[in-house]
C-alpha cells in the first residue's frame, strides 16, 4: 500500500471524489431517462414475432390448467414467490423469485383481457409458425390467430391453410379493397357531413340572433327553412351514400383460427393493418415499423386514446404555441425594451425587474387558476354576453378554449422573454448605440435600427425557451382548455376557419389522461411511451437551439467589448 | 434577420446616412424641416407607446396578485345585514313557527291556534290562510319541527293525540312571462287521521321526525309515560288502486311505562338512534331508539348537563343534519352539542360554545344549506353563526323590544323576526362565507361525527347536510412533505454536483457537462411524473431492498474506487488528466448499481422472508401505498436538481479567481482552498439556489398529482403519500362552483403558493445581486 488511508482522508480525495459522484449519478440519471424513453417509446412500433406456446401452470394442488397460448412478449421481471402465491397460484414457496412474463394476447373480445403475466417456469413448447397473421383492428385492440379463409356475403370464396399464399394474396386484396372504402366513408362522415352540421348550427345561431333583436320576421323565416330544407336533403343525400357504402364495406369477411382452435370471424371492415410478423425480413419489418410510426404521427386516437395516432395532438399543441407566440412576443419585446432603454434605471426598475425575473418561478397551476377566474369566468362570460347572446345559455368564450389557453400561456411565459430580450439588450455595448445617436439618429432610429436588430437573436432565444416552456406545461391547460378527445380540430374549413373558442387536444395532457385515466393502462403504456418521447424530442431540441443561439450571440459581442 | 457581421452593418449604417442626406439637401429646407417634425414626432410617440406598452405588461402580471386577492378577500368579509320591510300581520295568537320559501317570496307563520298564515315576503299582503286539520274541541299543546327542509311538523294535543302535517308550495308557471306562481298548502304525507300518544292527556310535549316515508313520533303528557311512535308508508302493489289518497301505514307503538316524566322536552336526532330528554335546567338524557321498541326495559344511556353554572336552557335547536344540538340559555351562552364514541362509549359532549350577549337567547334558528344558525336575545339581539369555523359574521340589535321568533331563509339571504303578536321585520342579508375563518383553515377543528379535533381536507360529499371540512393544513403539510423528500435527494446530489463541476471539473467536461444537466431543467414534468407514476412506482415497490442497497453502496463504492485509484502507479493515474473523476465514475456507478439490485434479491429472502414490501405491511404495521412519497421524492428531486445545480455552479464557478490561486499558494490542498475561501464565498449563492429549488418543489403539480395516490392525510411515513395545495387545486377547481366558499378557498391556496413562491425566489434574487456586487469589488 504506497498511500495510507489517513493520508487519504487528510488529503481531502474522497470528498472531491464523492462530489464528482454526485455529477456523474445525475448525468447517469438524465441519459437513463432519456434512454428510456427513447428505447420504451421506439419499440413500440416494430413488428415483434408471434410466440406460439404452451401455458401449463398449477391451479391446485397437484391439478394443471393447460392451454395454448398465442402473442408477443412485452417484458420480464423476478417477483417473489409470496406474491405469486398471495394472488393465488400454488408456487413453491422455498424458491424465493419466480420469473414471469408480460404477453399481450390480444384478442380481447373473444378471452376478455389482452394481456397476461405468465409465469416462465409454466411455458414449455415455444415456437414461432410462419403464418401467424396479426391484425389491428379499430376495435377490441389486436388480434391473432391463423387465416384459414375469405368469405364474401357469407359465403367462403377461398379456403386454405398452413402459409397458403393464394389465399394470403385474396385476403390482402380484399383488406385494400376495405380500406379504401373505408377512407372514403371517414372523408364524408368528417368532412362533409361535418360541414352540413355546422352550417345547420350557424343557421341555428343566426336565427336565434335575429329573434333576439327582434328583426325575424316572416320573410326571414321562409328564407331559413329553405335553407334548411336545402341542407337537409343535402345530407340526406350524403347519409344514402353512406349506407351504401356500409353496405359494400361489409360484404367481406375473414376467418382465423385463434389459439385455442376456435374458429373467428372478423369483417374486413374493422381491419386496420395485418401482418405476419414471423416470415417478415428485416426490411420487411422496417418498412412496417414506418408505417406505423406514421400512422401514429398522422392519424386520430382510437380506443380511447389507447391505440392509433396523435395527431390532434400534436396540432392541437403547435396551434396553442403559435397563438401564444403571437401575444408573447410583442408584449415581451416591449416590455423589456422600456425596462432597459426607456424607463429611468434606479430602485423601482430594480423591483420590478426582480418581481418580473421571480414570476417565472411562480408555480404554473396559480397562472391556471387565474386563466380560469378571470379570462373565462369575468372576460369570457363578458364577452358571451356581449357578441354571442344568440348561443346563450350554451357558453362560446364563457368555457375553457384555445384563446384562453394561450393566453393563459403567454401570461406564464412572458417573463421568460423579457428576461431574455432584457439580457441580450444589456449585452449591445454603450459604443453601438452612441455612434449611432452621434450621426444625428434619434433614440427611436437607433433602437429601430440598430439596438434591435442585434438583440434579435436574443428575442429569438426568449421566444424559443417560452415556447419550449409551453408545449410542456400541462397543469394550468387542465384548467383553461384542453380535453382528452377533441372531436374536431381548432382550424378547419368552416367559416371563421380559426376556432378560438374551440378546446382542444395537447400532448402533454394526452400523456397524462392516456397514462392515468385510461381503462387499459397496458395497451396505452408503449403509446404513452411513444407520445412522451416525441414531446421530449421536441421541447429538447428547442432548447438546444435556443442554447446554441443564445452561445452564438454571445461570442459576437465578445469581439465588440472593449 | 441577426446581423451576421456586425461590422459589415456598420458600415452598411455609415454608407446610407451620407446617400441619404444627400437625396435630403436636394430637396428644399421646408421639407428637410418637415421631415425633421416628422423625425421627432415618431421618437415621441414611439417613446409614449413603448412606455405605455411596457407599463401595461407589467401592470397585467402584476394583476394576478390583485386578482387572486380580489376573489379571497371576500371569505373573510363579515356579513351585511339591511332592513327590507317591516308590516303587521294582524294576527293574536302566539307563534309557533315562522318559515321562509325557497325563493324568499312567501312566508309562512304557523300559530298556536293551528292556523297557517302565508303571505308575501316583502309586503306582508296575506296570500292564504290554512286552518292544520286539528278534531273538533282539540287545542294544541305542543309542536314539534322535523327539519326546516322538510316542513313537517307535528302538533302535540289536549287529548292525548298529535297531528302530523306539512307546509309547501305547488309551484307552476305562468304561460304569458314565464312568471313563478306559488300556492300555499298544507298537507298530511303521514295521513290526516291523529295519532294518540296518551290517553286523554294533554301532551305536554313532543318531537318528530321523519325521513322519506318513514317518521317516528315520541311524547309525553306532564307526569305522564313516555310513548313512542313509529309509522312506515306501506308499499303494497294495490296502493297503485287506493284512489282515496289514504296510504296504509304500518304503525309500531311503545309506552315505556318505566319512564314518567315530566315536563321536559323532547327531541330525536337524523337518524332516528337517539331521543333527547332534556329538562328545564338543562339535565339531557338518551334514550336508544334503536333497542327502545325490542328491549324488555329500555334505560336511559347517555346522560349530560347541558348549560353551565345556574342557567337554564331557553331554546334548543338541531343544527342542519340532525346531529348537532344547539342549546341556547338564559344567560346568553350558545353551546354545541353531539355524541361522540371513544373506546366503545358514547357521550354527548360540548363542541364549542359561542357568547353571544349577557341577556337570555330567545330563539334559534338552524340554516338550512349551511352548519350555520340565527340566534336572537332578549334585547333584540341578533348574531349570525358558523359552527365549523366557529365564527359570528354578523351581530347587531336589529328589534328593539324583544323578538320571540325569527326564520331565516333556505338560501340564508333573508331573515324574518317577529317581535310583539304579528309584528314582523324583514331584513336582507349577505353572508356568502360563513363557513370561513382563520381556525377552519389552519387549526384543529372538531367536526361532526368525530372523536376530537383534527385538521382536515374534505370539501364535498354526495349529501347536502355534509360539513365541508376545509383545513389547509393537511395540503399545506403534504405539500411541505414531497418538497421535504424531494430536497433530500436534490439538495445533496445537485450542490456536490455543482462544487465538482464549477470547481474541479475539467473546462472540456465542463462545456458537455452543464448544458446536458440543465436540459434536465427543460423537461416536461408530465413526463417526469407519467415515468415516475407508471414506472418507477411499481420498480420502486418490486425492487425495494434494491433501491435502499444502493442508497448505501452507492457512496462507498465511489470512496473505494477514490481510494483504489490513489494506489494506482502515478503513470497509469496521469493518462488521466485531472478534473476528470466524474467521467471515471460512470462506469463505476453503473456495475455498483448493477450489483446492488443483484444482491437484494437473496438479501431480501434471507432478511425479509423474500419481499420486503410484504415483510414491511405484515411484520412491522408500516402503510405502504405504491404511489408514495419516496416515488414523488425521486422524481420531484430530479426535477429540482437541475435548478438547484445551476445556480449554485455560476455561484461556485464565478468565485473571483485570484481567491483559490491565493489559497493554493499559500500551501493548501485543493479541497482546503474549496472548503475554506470558495464555499464560504460561494454560500449565500448556494443558499438562493436551494430556495429557489425549494420553491419550485412546492409548487410543482403533475409529477405529484400522478405520483402520489393524492389522499390528503398527515402523516410523514416515506411510504405513503400525500396532497399537496398544487395538486388539490388541479384536481378540484374544475369542479367547484364559481364563486363558492369551495372556489374561493381554492383561490387562497393558489394565493398561499403564489406568495410563498414569490417571496421565496424575491429573497433568493436579492441575494444573489447582492452576491454580484461583492464579487465585482473584490
Amino acid at each position: 500500500m504506497k498511500i495510507s488511508a489517513s493520508k487519504w482522508l487528510s488529503s481531502g480525495t474522497p470528498f472531491v471524489w464523492l462530489n464528482a459522484g454526485a455529477v456523474a449519478i445525475s448525468i447517469l440519471m438524465v441519459v437513463g431517462l432519456l434512454g428510456l424513453l427513447t428505447v420504451r417509446g421506439m419499440a413500440h412500433f416494430w413488428p415483434t414475432d408471434v410466440m406460439q406456446a404452451n401455458y401449463a401452470p398449477p391451479v391446485a394442488f397437484g391439478s394443471v390448467m393447460s392451454t395454448e397460448v398465442l402473442g408477443e412478449k412485452v417484458e420480464t421481471e423476478s417477483v417473489s414467490s409470496i406474491q405469486i402465491a398471495s394472488s393465488g397460484i400454488p408456487v413453491d414457496e422455498s424458491i424465493p423469485t419466480y420469473e414471469r412474463e408480460l404477453v399481450k394476447l390480444g384478442n380481447r373480445d373473444v378471452t376478455g383481457a389482452d394481456f397476461a403475466w405468465l409465469l416462465s417456469s409454466y411455458i414449455s413448447d415455444i415456437r414461432y409458425p410462419a403464418n401467424v397473421v396479426v391484425l389491428e383492428r379499430r376495435e377490441w385492440g389486436n388480434f391473432y390467430g391463423f387465416l384459414s379463409g375469405v368469405k364474401e356475403s357469407g359465403e367462403r370464396v377461398v379456403q386454405g391453410a398452413g402459409d397458403d399464399a393464394a389465399l394470403w394474396d385474396e385476403f390482402e386484396q380484399r383488406l385494400s379493397r376495405a380500406l379504401a372504402i373505408h377512407d372514403e366513408i371517414y372523408r364524408i362522415e368528417k368532412q362533409e357531413i361535418g360541414e352540413v352540421n355546422y352550417a345547420l348550427e350557424r343557421l341555428r345561431l343566426n336565427q336565434r340572433g335575429l329573434e333576439l333583436d327582434g328583426a325575424f320576421d316572416a320573410e326571414t323565416e321562409a328564407e331559413f327553412a329553405a335553407q334548411r330544407e336545402e341542407l337537409g336533403s343535402e345530407y340526406a343525400l350524403l347519409q344514402q351514400d353512406l349506407v351504401v357504402l356500409n353496405q359494400t364495406i361489409e360484404r367481406d369477411s375473414a376467418q382465423f383460427f385463434a389459439a385455442n382452435g376456435a374458429e373467428i370471424e372478423v369483417e374486413f371492415a374493422d381491419i386496420v393493418r395485418a401482418y405476419r410478423p414471423n416470415q417478415m425480413g428485416f426490411a420487411e419489418k422496417l418498412l412496417t415499423y414506418f408505417a406505423k410510426l406514421g400512422e401514429f404521427l398522422t392519424d386520430e386516437p382510437r380506443e380511447a386514446n389507447t391505440e392509433g395516432g396523435i395527431f390532434p395532438a400534436i396540432f392541437g399543441t403547435v396551434m396553442m404555441v403559435l397563438l401564444m407566440s403571437v401575444f408573447v412576443t410583442p408584449f415581451g419585446v416591449v416590455a423589456a425594451v422600456y425596462l432597459r432603454e426607456y424607463a429611468r434605471q434606479g430602485f423601482v426598475t430594480q423591483a420590478i425587474r426582480i418581481a418580473v425575473n421571480n414570476l417565472a418561478g411562480v408555480p404554473s397551476i396559480v397562472y391556471g387558476v387565474f386563466g380560469l377566474g378571470f379570462f373565462i369566468y369575468i372576460i369570457g362570460a363578458e364577452v358571451d354576453q356581449l357578441f354571442y347572446p344568440e348561443a346563450l345559455p350554451a357558453p362560446t368564450f364563457g368555457t375553457p378554449g384555445l384563446l384562453w389557453a394561450s393566453l393563459t400561456l403567454a401570461l406564464l411565459t412572458v417573463p421568460v422573454v423579457i428576461v431574455a430580450t432584457e439580457e441580450g439588450l444589456a449585452r449591445i455595448p454603450r459604443s453601438v448605440r452612441e455612434g449611432s445617436l452621434a450621426l444625428g439618429a434619434t433614440k427611436f432610429e437607433t433602437l429601430w435600427r440598430v439596438v434591435l436588430p442585434m438583440a434579435s437573436p436574443a428575442m429569438m432565444t426568449g421566444l424559443i425557451l417560452a415556447v419550449a416552456r409551453a408545449a410542456g406545461e400541462v397543469a394550468p391547460l387542465m384548467l383553461v382548455g384542453v380535453v382528452k378527445l377533441a372531436p374536431s380540430l381548432p382550424l378547419d374549413g368552416n367559416y371563421p376557419y380559426l376556432h378560438l373558442d374551440q378546446k382542444f387536444m395537447h400532448l402533454g395532457f394526452h400523456i397524462y389522461d392516456v397514462g392515468f385515466q385510461s381503462p387499459n393502462i397496458e395497451a396505452a403504456r408503449p403509446l404513452v411511451f411513444a407520445t412522451a418521447l416525441l414531446l421530449v424530442i421536441v421541447i429538447a431540441g428547442l432548447n438546444l437551439s435556443a442554447v446554441a443561439l443564445r452561445n452564438r450571440l454571445r461570442e459576437k459581442f465578445k469581439s465588440l467589448e472593449v | 434577420m441577426p446581423a451576421d457581421n456586425l461590422p459589415e452593418a456598420q458600415s452598411r449604417l455609415i454608407d446610407d446616412e451620407p446617400s441619404q442626406s444627400v437625396k435630403v439637401s436636394v430637396l428644399s429646407s421646408e421639407k428637410l424641416a418637415s421631415r425633421r417634425r416628422w423625425r421627432h414626432l415618431s421618437d415621441k410617440t414611439a417613446k409614449v407607446s413603448i412606455a405605455v406598452g411596457g407599463i401595461s405588461v407589467i401592470v397585467a402580471i402584476l394583476l394576478i396578485f390583485a386578482y387572486l386577492f380580489y376573489e379571497v378577500v371576500p371569505l373573510f368579509a363579515g356579513a351585511t345585514v339591511e332592513e327590507a320591510a317591516s308590516y303587521d300581520l294582524q294576527d293574536s295568537s302566539a307563534s309557533l313557527h315562522l318559515a321562509i320559501e325557497e325563493q324568499s317570496e312567501m312566508a309562512m307563520r304557523l300559530g298556536d291556534d293551528g292556523v297557517a298564515r302565508f303571505f308575501d315576503l316583502e309586503s306582508g299582503e296575506n296570500a292564504a290562510t290554512i286552518a292544520v286539520k286539528v278534531p273538533s274541541g282539540a287545542t294544541i299543546t305542543s309542536f314539534a319541527l322535523d327539519s326546516e327542509q322538510s316542513g313537517l311538523f307535528a302538533l302535540g294535543l289536549n287529548t292525548g293525540e298529535a297531528v302530523v302535517a306539512r307546509y309547501a308550495y305547488d309551484t307552476r308557471f305562468a304561460q304569458l312571462d314565464n312568471r313563478r306562481i306559488l300556492t300555499p298548502k298544507i298537507d298530511y304525507p303521514f295521513g290526516e287521521i291523529p295519532y294518540t300518544l296518551a290517553v286523554d292527556k294533554p301532551l305536554a310535549s313532543i318531537a318528530l321526525r321523519t325521513s322519506g316515508e318513514n317518521m317516528m313520533l315520541a311524547a309525553t303528557a306532564r307526569g305522564g309515560e313516555l310513548s313512542l311512535l313509529k309509522a312506515s308508508k306501506q308499499t303494497s302493489l294495490f296502493a297503485a288502486f287506493d284512489l282515496g289518497g289514504g296510504a296504509e301505514f304500518e304503525i309500531e307503538e311503545r309506552r315505556l311505562s318505566g319512564m314518567t316524566l315530566g315536563g321536559e322536552q323532547l327531541f330525536i336526532d337524523g337518524d332516528r338512534f337517539w331521543l333527547f330528554v332534556i329538562d328545564d335546567e338543562g339535565l339531557a338524557r338518551l334514550l336508544s331508539l334503536r333497542t327502545a321498541f325490542t328491549a324488555p326495559n329500555p334505560q336511559f344511556e347517555v346522560q349530560a348537563l347541558l348549560t353551565a353554572g345556574r342557567a337554564n336552557p331557553t331554546d334548543i335547536s338541531f343544527l342542519l343534519g340532525g346531529i348537532s344540538l344547539l342549546v341556547g340559555d338564559d344567560q346568553g351562552a350558545i353551546s354545541q352539542w353531539f355524541l361522540t364514541k371513544r373506546d366503545d362509549t358514547v357521550a354527548l359532549e360540548k363542541i364549542r360554545s359561542f357568547q353571544d350577549s349577557a341577556s337570555p337567547v330567545v330563539s334559534l334558528s338552524p340554516e338550512q344549506r349551511r352548519k350555520s344558525f340565527v340566534s336572537v336575545d332578549a334585547q333584540g339581539v341578533v348574531s349570525l353563526f358558523n359552527t365549523t369555523a366557529r365564527r359570528q359574521a354578523f351581530t347587531g340589535q336589529l328589534a328593539a323590544d324583544g323578538a320571540r321568533a325569527l326564520a331565516i331563509s333556505p338560501r340564508g339571504d333573508a331573515l324574518l323576526i317577529e317581535s310583539g303578536r304579528g309584528q314582523m321585520a324583514l331584513w336582507a342579508v349577505e353572508n356568502k362565507h360563513p363557513e370561513v375563518s382563520w381556525s377552519a383553515l389552519w387549526s384543529r377543528v372538531w367536526y361532526e361525527g368525530y372523536s376530537e379535533p383534527d385538521f382536515i381536507w374534505q370539501s364535498s360529499a354526495a349529501t347536502n347536510e355534509f360539513e365541508p371540512k376545509y383545513s389547509l393544513v393537511p395540503l399545506s403539510f403534504g405539500t411541505l412533505k414531497a418538497a421535504f423528500y424531494a430536497m433530500l435527494l436534490a439538495a445533496p446530489l445537485a450542490i456536490c454536483g455543482a462544487i465538482f463541476t464549477g470547481y474541479f471539473m475539467a473546462p472540456m467536461m465542463r462545456r458537455k457537462v452543464k448544458p446536458l444537466i440543465e436540459l434536465m431543467e427543460a423537461l416536461p414534468t408530465v413526463v417526469l411524473g407519467f415515468l415516475a407514476g407508471l414506472w418507477l412506482a411499481p420498480f420502486v415497490e418490486n425492487n425495494l431492498l434494491g433501491i435502499f442497497s444502493v442508497l448505501v453502496i452507492l457512496p462507498l463504492s465511489i470512496l473505494l474506487m477514490s481510494f483504489f485509484w490513489v494506489q494506482l502507479p502515478s503513470e497509469l493515474r496521469h493518462r488521466i488528466p485531472d478534473g476528470w473523476e466524474a467521467g471515471i465514475l460512470i462506469p463505476v456507478i453503473v456495475v455498483f448499481t448493477a450489483l446492488s439490485f443483484a444482491i437484494a434479491a437473496p438479501l431480501e429472502a434471507l432478511f425479509f422472508g423474500g419481499d420486503m414490501r410484504f415483510y414491511l405491511t405484515n411484520e412491522l404495521g408500516i402503510n405502504y401505498d405504491q404511489r408514495n412519497a419516496m416515488v414523488v421524492g425521486f422524481a420531484m428531486g430530479f426535477a429540482v436538481i437541475p435548478t438547484i445545480f445551476s445556480i449554485a455552479e455560476d455561484a461556485i464557478f464565478t468565485v473571483p479567481k485570484h481567491l483559490t490561486y491565493g489559497s493554493l499558494a499559500l500551501g493548501a490542498t485543493p479541497w482546503q482552498s474549496l472548503y475554506r475561501v470558495v464555499l464560504p464565498t460561494a454560500s449565500p449563492g448556494i443558499f438562493s439556489a436551494l430556495m429557489i429549488g425549494m420553491g419550485r418543489a412546492v409548487g410543482e403539480t403533475m409529477i405529484v398529482l400522478m405520483a402520489t395516490g393524492n389522499t390528503p392525510i398527515m402523516d410523514i411515513n416515506i411510504f405513503e403519500g400525500m396532497r399537496t395545495l398544487a395538486a388539490n387545486i388541479a384536481v378540484e377547481i374544475p369542479e367547484s362552483e364559481v364563486d363558492s366558499t369551495h372556489y374561493r378557498i381554492l383561490f387562497l391556496a393558489a394565493l398561499v403558493l403564489f406568495m410563498f413562491t414569490f417571496m421565496f425566489n424575491t429573497v433568493a434574487e436579492v441575494i444573489r445581486q447582492r452576491l454580484r456586487d461583492k464579487y465585482s469589488t473584490i
